[in-house]
């Protein structure tokens, strides 16, 4: 033991602890001046606030403002919806009533241990959500424990419900409860804890406007905090309702055109940038997010290969393949190179040692035929001409490597190489024959289907580019709008002058795409009728060795993409499809032609001017029903003339009159129908021709904004 | 000075017994009325046992000679970071959002409050064993290792209150320890910069920490969130007035609004109950309390017996100022009970073993 003995005997200052003697003096004079002011001088004061107190504010939850398509239609609406909360406060043993608490919510048991202890470092007054959407049983359940389960308490609120199968799910996003990093993130300052936030698309970007200020109720409670009686209330402002720029009708015709593919759709007006459908496969219910998603599903979702969370359309960086070819035919025309180059395509080119492969022989091919056929060799030998450096500025201008600014969160910017870039990311010099793979929108060149609406449809327009959006901007506040462009910045609005000839030789390159001949790439996407215009590209993302290593059993076909235009110049509509391990280009020509197709009828159909349809053969279609008796039936079975039968040719949507009876034989059905008692084929048929009325197509008469 | 071989219970300080019993009695009271009409109406009546205990526990640590405690000292500490690391493991107990208990049999403990009082040993015994002198950095930094150690281990649990507790431990042995005016102004400084560092650096407090922390000063701008325990604890003061409104009569502290009103803030359901003159009655004893102990500092016969003492000093001083701000508002709510009469097991016993030491500090004050 250590030895003490040497300090027996001294003692401390006896000034040391005078100090603190009078420190702790001065320490309760300190709290009794404080007592003094809140019990003696400000006790009015308190006492009126005491006498509030028994006034309770409970909140009352403001509804999302709802989602609406460019033609009012709703998108996203609120139900009605319970949820559950626990105050740790009210009672003592809610770790002991947790397996009753899951029991009777039908919640996971370790699940809701877990949320609990997300909130342990909360007061115990904060009321911790745990479960959503209770039903009417679970509210009977709680109701009939009130006394066991204090620490249950219910809370009307409403809740998102989204269109179902994940239609339009990316662009629109979804809602969940904040998160404990976000609360920390300096955007989300003003929320609580349990509150809940748009977490991505048009749900996150908008939050501050879709989600409204909420309310609250004023009680009068007992001493036991039991409602006794009601005071006020403060109504809650709903959030305010969006139109999105979207049409329903093609966003439906993009889902369905895509279909089961993996990828992504963007049609877009390139004149204003409103984005008229976005759809990326594989996607997500939403719904999933609304109530608190199951972990099984989360985790489905972030370790699917093909990330079903990831918005592609804005998000996925791919090479631009061919479709990089008309930003080269626009650079090479304006150098004044391209018009000047015939040349004669055996099948590839290799002038720097390496041979670079053309997909055919195409013979001699110029800037009129080059993209029609997308002739590499041509693209290779203009870029050669160009130099990495001017292909690099033109690139630049019209927006590749850059963010378009869109207004949905996480878009990715792309890449655009140049010498710089090189030599500050690798470290070494530009080979010449790398400029041969940009030039045919391989190598390390990445674009995102958005990117590439934005800028085919602006070399379309005449180099008009614009700033991409999903919501209308005219119905934001001044300074939201502002803060928007802001917090979204990208390449925006821009005019990149073209000369005419230029213009005219690329759009009409575009336009020969899809006409069908020798070597164009997308002959069988021509649309009758329709001035379409487009971009075929194929694109790999590694070689085939390399994909097989790493794609393990996963498809190693190369990224297909397809931009078209429609009308070829000044288009009203681009579409980007991007179908990712897809097989042939023209596939993602059929793709976008059946986007514009659902366009192009839409807005005839408005304009009441369908084209006169080949008159299709009447469809015969047999049918039974039933009439009130006929007062003057002679039949002995008058009770079972009711029933009747017979055959009619439909057409257009609209019935036509009843064949007549020389065709009975021929239709089995009829035929066996006779055989009922008392049905008498073709009885009445006069009747039937007249009975449907006449079936117009609705005419749409909303005016169309354009901000 | 007369020596004497043997101890005797006329030394004993009766006066100090019965101020702290009369505490203890307010204490009672106070927490049969804040917890009337709850599920927790039994704690007054189980506070008494926890009193009870407290005072044969205080009676049997005055019996043991203090060197020989101090001499323990180190295995106490051994045991006690044992049982701080145990916390942290799943032999931990689990409640009100942190780890803090170890259960033995049928109670939980709370090994926190104990290493306290093993801290005071520790510190008493380092700075005795320096023997007074002025203290080198090099001797500094040892006693900060010392306290330190225990205090990464309870803020892990996350306990920032009695984390904060033990500071004041360390504070006392330095500056009664033999700092000198100079060191005294570095570490200041020091401290200072460091605390204005983790402020700042929003990596060591979170945004809803800091609120907490800060809300105190104006809580009107957070009534829903972090501010509402401290406006709801000053309209329960300051609705009290000059004499209260009667034991078991405030509409606070039975209404559910004053939260923990059994605990943390008792203070605030007796000021609201019992009013100003019952606020500064028990701020009166406190103060006496305090100042009978520093006198038995003084007239301990040796260094060791003075630090002890004036350790357990620091420590309620910390409380009580901490506490009682909290509740009147100016301080920030940080979740340390106020000794003696807060209810909980833990904490009186810890007070109580404290208090018999220092007894036993004077108790041996003619013995040598």
């Amino acid at each position: 033991m250590v030895p003490l003995g040497g300090n027996r005997g001294e003692k401390l200052s006896t000034f040391k602890l005078a100090v603190v003697q009078y420190g702790i003096l001065f320490m309760m004079l300190g709290l009794a001046a404080g007592l003094w002011r809140l019990q003696v001088l400000d006790v009015d004061n308190y006492r009126q606030l005491a006498q509030e107190n028994r006034i309770r504010k409970e909140p009352i939850l403001a509804p999302r403002g709802k989602l609406f398509d460019r033609d009012n239609r709703l998108v996203v609406d609120n139900y009605p919806s319970v949820t559950c909360f626990l105050v740790r406060e009210q009672s003592r043993h809610v770790d002991a009533d947790l397996p009753l608490i899951a029991k009777g919510l039908d919640l996971d048991f370790e699940q809701l241990r877990a949320t609990l202890y997300r909130y342990r470092h909360e007061p115990g007054y904060q009321p911790i959500p745990i479960k959503q959407d209770v039903t009417a049983d679970e509210q009977a359940f709680i109701a009939a424990h009130r006394n066991e389960l204090p620490e249950l308490e219910t809370i009307d609120e409403e809740r998102r419900l989204y269109p179902r199968d994940g239609f339009a799910s990316h662009l629109i996003g979804y809602v969940g409860e904040v998160s404990e990093e976000d609360l920390n993130n300096p955007r989300f300052a003003y929320y609580q804890p349990g509150d809940v936030v748009g977490k991505a698309g048009v749900e996150e970007t908008y939050d501050e406007l879709l989600r409204g200020q909420d309310g609250s109720r004023e009680v009068v409670v007992d001493s036991h905090g039991r409602e006794a009686g009601f005071l006020g209330i403060e109504h809650a402002i709903p959030g305010q309702d969006l139109r999105l720029t979207i049409d329903n009708d093609l966003q439906q015709a993009a889902e369905l055109a895509l279909g089961d593919r993996e990828g992504a759709i963007v049609a877009m007006d390139p004149r204003n940038g409103e984005i008229l459908a976005m759809v990326s496969h594989p996607s997500f219910d939403p719904n999933d997010f609304a109530v608190k998603i199951n972990r099984t599903e989360w985790n489905r979702l972030v370790t699917d290969p093909e990330h079903p969370l990831m918005n592609k359309a804005i998000q996925a960086q791919l090479a631009p393949g061919s479709t990089f070819k008309i930003l080269m035919a626009v650079a090479g025309l304006q150098e004044g190179i391209a018009q000047n180059m015939h040349i004669v395509c055996s099948g590839g080119w290799g002038p720097y040692g390496y041979y670079h492969h053309c997909d055919e022989k195409h013979g001699a091919v110029d800037i009129h035929n080059a993209i029609p056929y997308s002739c590499d060799t041509f693209f290779y030998m203009l870029g050669d001409k160009l130099g990495i450096d001017r292909i690099a500025k033109y690139a630049k201008e019209f927006g590749y490597g850059q963010k378009t600014g869109i207004d949905l969160p996480g878009e990715q910017p792309g890449l655009m190489p140049s010498q710089q870039w090189v030599i500050r990311n690798f470290h070494h010099r530009w080979y010449p024959d790398e400029t041969l793979d940009v030039s045919i929108g391989q190598g390390a060149v990445e674009a995102t289907p958005l990117q590439l609406a934005r800028i085919i449809g602006g070399i379309a327009s005449d180099g008009h580019l614009v700033r991409p959006h999903v919501v209308f901007p005219d119905q934001l506040p001044e300074d939201f709008r502002k803060s928007l462009l802001d917090s979204f910045p990208g390449s925006g609005d821009a005019y990149v002058p073209i000369d005419p000839d230029t213009w005219q030789t690329v759009t009409d390159g575009m336009a020969d795409v899809t006409e069908p001949g020798l070597y164009h790439t997308a002959g069988s996407a021509h649309l009758e009728g329709i001035d379409f215009a487009g971009k075929t590209g194929t694109a790999q993302q590694m070689s085939h060795a390399a994909l097989e290593k790493t794609n393990k059993g996963r498809s190693t076909n190369p990224n297909v993409w397809f931009v078209g235009v429609t009308p070829r110049r000044n288009p009203e509509l681009v579409v980007v499809v991007l179908w990712q391990h897809g097989e042939f280009s023209y596939y993602a020509a059929r793709i976008a032609a059946k986007v514009v197709t659902a366009y192009v009828d839409k807005k005839r159909r408005e304009a009441g001017n369908l084209p006169p349809q080949k008159a299709a053969a009447p469809v015969e279609v047999g049918a039974i029903w039933s009439a009130p008796p006929v007062p003057d039936a002679k039949s002995a079975e008058a009770g079972q003339g009711q029933i009747q039968g017979g055959h009619f040719f439909v057409e257009n949507g609209q019935m036509m009159a009843a064949k007549k009876a020389p065709a009975q034989a021929s239709y089995q059905p009829a035929n066996r129908l006779a055989r009922l008692p008392g049905v008498h084929p073709s009885s009445r048929p006069d009747e039937i021709s007249a009975a449907p009325p006449e079936r117009r197509p609705r005419l749409k008469s909303q005016p169309r904004k354009d901000p | 000075m007369p020596l004497r071989r043997f101890l005797s219970f006329r030394d004993f300080d009766w006066w100090l017994l019965l101020l702290v019993l009369m505490l203890c009695t307010v204490s009672v009271v106070e927490v049969h009325s804040a917890t009337l009409h709850t599920r927790f109406s039994s704690f007054g009546t189980r506070q008494i046992f926890w009193v009870a205990a407290g005072v044969v526990g205080m009676f049997a640590f005055a019996k043991i000679d203090y060197h020989r405690v101090i001499d323990w000292a180190p295995w106490a500490y051994g045991a006690g970071l044992l049982a701080l690391v145990a916390v942290l493991s799943p032999l931990g107990h689990k409640a009100l959002g942190g780890r803090r208990w170890i259960r033995l049999g049928p109670v939980l403990v709370q090994p926190s409050e104990y290493v306290k009082l093993v801290l005071v040993l520790m510190v008493a015994r380092y700075f005795a064993n320096l023997g007074g002198r002025n203290v080198t950095w090099k001797e500094i930094f040892k006693a900060f290792a010392l306290v330190g150690l225990p205090m990464l281990l309870v803020l892990k649990q996350p306990d920032l209150g009695t984390t904060l507790t033990y500071m004041p431990i360390l504070v006392a042995g330095l500056f009664l320890g033999g700092l000198n005016l100079r060191q005294g102004l570095i570490l200041l400084l020091c401290g200072a910069v460091l605390a204005g560092g983790v402020w700042s650096s929003g990596r060591f407090l979170k945004p809803y920490q800091k609120a907490r922390l800060t809300s105190f000063v104006n809580p009107q701008n957070d009534p829903r969130g972090a501010g509402y325990q401290v406006l709801q604890s000053e309209i329960a003061v300051g609705s009290g007035g000059i004499w209260g409104k009667g034991s078991e009569k405030g509409t606070q502290t039975q209404g559910y609004f004053l939260p923990i009103p059994y605990t943390d803030f008792i203070f605030a359901a007796l000021s609201e109950e019992h009013g100003f003159i019952g606020a500064i009655f028990v701020l009166l004893l406190y103060f006496l309390i305090l100042m009978r102990l520093i006198q038995n500092a003084q007239t301990a016969s040796d260094l060791p017996g003075s630090l002890i003492i004036m350790g357990i000093v620091a420590v309620l001083t910390f409380q009580i100022a901490v506490n009682v701000g909290m509740v009147i508002g100016l301080m920030p709510v940080t979740g340390i009970p106020l000794p003696l009469l807060s209810y909980g097991g833990s904490s009186v016993l810890f007070t109580f073993l404290a208090l018999g030491v220092a007894m036993n500090v004077r108790m041996r004050r003619f013995v040598n």
